[in-house]
């Protein structure tokens, strides 16, 4: 994929393995990624059964045959964000995809984040229409790329890619994927990030993590934003915090309003962590 | 309505494994759909029956297994179905668990000729 690209990581530094075990009379599949090639060391033994391009070798099929696949179908965006992250690695950025519902303020954010001058970042921003969005980054003097989707709801693995060959990264810290506005299909896509930040802005409801499970499942930070609304709406943030835990018991958790400043500085020492940790 | 977008995936990935094996025709695809994966299984349906006709799948019966969400215990090492998508452990309460299966979208097998 790179041939056309320029960039200057190779498919051949990772590989894709895909392999069924059982155990307990339960069968089950899953697929890994490896950066780089290295054996197996699984605590529990199982069977391999690599599927690469050597599916069978006949000559010419003239019956008619089932043959056993086991590939997720997403398979090729998830071979694509290995490679997005790799890229990122390369360049010592930790990379967040920022993921919620139209208007929780997501781009708000980035703005309080980049006033705070403490990290260099820069922002891919996915919508389906307009620069808006990264016109607002770059005012407040980050750099940023704009990805208009036209009508799809999520951004992939490739639109990113693509996005990263002009987005000048070379001495940021982080960069934000700014995923299109929607509680539901950015879910199921590894766009190549470190970290999955979910946003639930006050006025949106309580209830939102209960009823987009797919979504605060996956979530590795949950900001629940515009907090300075809390007295004029009937948000229980024990609630929201409840329902998000029963999905995802380890899920860390920071109130913030990025108007009035509040939670933006345990947002900047959690950024700091994770970047370092990197 | 990313389901338009994995069909698109899918029909990519069969037309692979087609040509992998020398197929003129695919005759039926079989997937399973963990029931966390975050996918409508009707929309599923739908794009597939509308995208499939100018590809090698025009003539496949499309045949969706849903997985249910299967956890693994941390602490007592019980395997369990989930009736809700509250991650806790049905046999001993603790929240410690894994999710082993039903975050998944898998092609598992293709019939063709």
């Amino acid at each position: 994929m790179c041939k056309d690209c320029g960039c200057s990581i190779t498919p051949t530094q990772w590989s894709a393995h895909e392999h069924t075990h059982s155990h307990d009379g339960h069968e089950h599949t899953h697929s890994h990624t490896h950066d780089d090639h290295h054996d197996h060391d699984h605590p529990h033994a199982h069977d391999h059964e690599h599927k690469h391009e050597h599916l069978h070798a006949n000559p010419q099929l003239n019956d008619a045959k089932t043959i056993s696949v086991i590939t997720k179908i997403l398979d090729a965006n998830d071979t694509q964000a290995a490679h997005n992250r790799a890229h990122f690695e390369e360049h010592g950025i930790l990379a967040i995809n920022l993921m919620s519902s139209p208007g929780s303020g997501k781009t708000t954010l980035l703005e309080a984040t980049i006033d705070a001058k403490e990290i260099k970042l820069g922002v891919i921003e996915g919508d389906l229409e307009t620069n808006q969005d990264a016109d607002r980054i770059v005012a407040k003097g980050a750099p940023a790329y704009q990805i208009t989707t036209g009508q799809a709801c999520h951004l992939d693995a490739f639109m990113v890619h693509d996005a990263l060959h002009h987005l000048p990264v070379e001495g940021l810290d982080v960069v934000f994927i700014e995923n299109v506005g929607n509680l539901v299909c950015p879910a199921s896509y590894d766009v190549g990030s470190h970290l999955n930040v979910v946003l639930l802005s006050v006025p949106e409801g309580d209830d939102k993590p209960a009823k987009y499970p797919v979504m605060f499942k996956n979530a590795d930070l949950f900001l629940i934003t515009k907090c300075d609304l809390l007295p004029y709406f009937d948000f229980s943030i024990e609630k929201a915090i409840r329902e998000a835990r029963k999905l995802n018991p380890k899920v860390d958790v920071i109130e913030i309003d990025s108007k009035s400043g509040k939670g933006i500085d345990q947002w900047i020492a959690y950024l700091k962590m994770k970047k370092a940790l990197r | 309505m990313h389901e338009f977008s994995i069909v698109n995936a899918l029909l990519e990935l069969c037309e692979k494994n087609a040509r992998q094996n020398r197929a003129t025709k695919i005759t039926k695809v079989e997937i399973k759909v963990g029931k966390l994966s975050g996918v409508e299984i009707h929309f599923l349906e739908t794009a597939f029956e509308t995208f499939k006709e100018q590809t090698i799948c025009h003539d496949a019966k499309l045949v969706v297994h849903v997985q249910d969400v299967v956890v693994r215990c941390e602490t007592c090492h019980q395997e369990s179905t989930l009736e809700n998508y509250e991650l806790i452990c049905p046999a001993c309460q603790s929240r410690d668990v894994s999710i082993i299966d039903g975050e998944e979208m898998l092609l598992m097998r293709l019939e063709m000729e």
